[in-house]
């Protein structure tokens, strides 16, 4: 068992490894660097649909990683540069979509399960103090039952 | 109240049935243009045939035209070329081509072999038109009315079946409007 969790925990490091991407872009600094890692690594590649623009190979993730790159060179922001491939490719290519209409839903459903569970759980301890704390747990048939159940217990033992 | 929470687990079912129901049969890799409703994007390239000729997106204005984006690197563009030829001659329909990230003379020769059912082809080796157009994968095919605006664009194989159901409608729309 520890030997398939060990080999299975090989496989999916080994995986990380080979996706990674390697191109030759020059940066002035390393907080440069690390807006461009981010910006690629939020983006997603609209050809191999299940990676970012950063881990893909793909042809086109190439063609968007030198666009933001070249972006970057020109001085954009990062919400122009995210606005400019989102206005090609569509809203696809954001893995943050933004809040509108259509994904008030997406982004509400978090909060919506949080509420249910917590109207759930106030529904319960709501119950169980309006039952009172003095209002005894077993009836008195019901009590009567675990008696014997006990008595009996104490005779084969 | 606790009758209607028996009901709970089904009403959940039912409408997760239905929203899993609605994903049915869709292809997510086929994306819906960001262009659609915008116009063709403002470019300058040569013609595939004469390197002399700059072609740009006036190219588009005056009447409805198939933009069809190939290479001859691009094994589904060889699929679809018959039924380009066959659009192209037998249905007189207005196809310019974008040769998307190839070789002037690898499309040549592909042309010279199988046909070539375009009106105007614009060379774009390094793919900056087909960026701007967002294309994501040759061959995709958009529809582009006379006032040079994008109305729709078809990822994948064109073929008699696709130019009828999906194409056609789109392309007759656009001529009525146009």
């Amino acid at each position: 068992m520890v030997r398939i969790v060990y080999l299975m925990l090989v496989l999916l490091l080994s995986g990380a490894a080979a996706a990674e991407v390697a191109d030759v872009y020059d940066f002035s600094d390393r907080a440069q660097e690390q807006r461009y890692q981010n910006l690629i690594a939020e983006l997603r590649c609209p050809k191999c649909q299940n990676q970012n623009i950063a881990d893909s190979n793909a042809p086109i993730s190439k063609d968007m990683r030198d666009a933001v790159y070249r972006m970057m060179k020109d001085g954009a922001s990062n919400e122009e540069i995210v606005e400019s491939l989102v206005g090609r490719f569509g809203e696809f290519v954001r893995y943050k979509p933004e809040f509108d209409s259509r994904t008030f839903l997406l982004w509400a459903t978090p909060a919506i399960t949080v509420l249910g569970g917590l109207l759930v759980v106030a529904g319960v301890v709501i119950r169980s103090r309006r039952a009172g704390p003095e209002s005894p747990a077993l009836s008195a048939e019901e009590k009567a039952r675990v008696d014997k159940m006990l008595a009996d217990r104490d005779r084969w033992s | 109240m606790k009758r209607f929470l028996l009901f709970l687990p089904l009403l959940i079912a039912l409408v997760v049935g239905v929203v899993l129901f609605a994903g049915i049969g869709k292809d997510p890799t086929k994306l819906e243009s960001a262009l659609v409703g915008k116009p063709v994007p403002e470019f300058s390239l040569k013609d595939l045939h004469n390197a002399d000729v700059v072609l740009d997106q006036s190219l588009f204005r005056g009447q409805v035209t198939l933009l069809n984006v190939w290479g001859t690197w691009c094994p589904a563009c060889k699929d679809e070329h018959d039924d380009l030829m066959w659009l192209a001659e037998e249905k007189g329909v207005n196809i310019i081509g974008l040769n998307y990230k190839d070789n002037r003379e690898d499309a040549l020769l592909w042309l010279d072999r199988l046909g070539d059912p375009y009106r105007k082809i614009i060379y774009d080796p390094r793919g900056t038109l087909g960026f701007d157009l967002g294309v994501y994968g040759a061959p995709e095919t958009f529809v582009i009315d006379a006032e040079g605006v994008v109305r729709y664009r078809h990822v994948g194989v064109v073929n008699k079946a696709v130019w009828e159901q999906t194409l056609l409608p789109v392309f007759n729309d656009a001529q009525g409007n146009g």
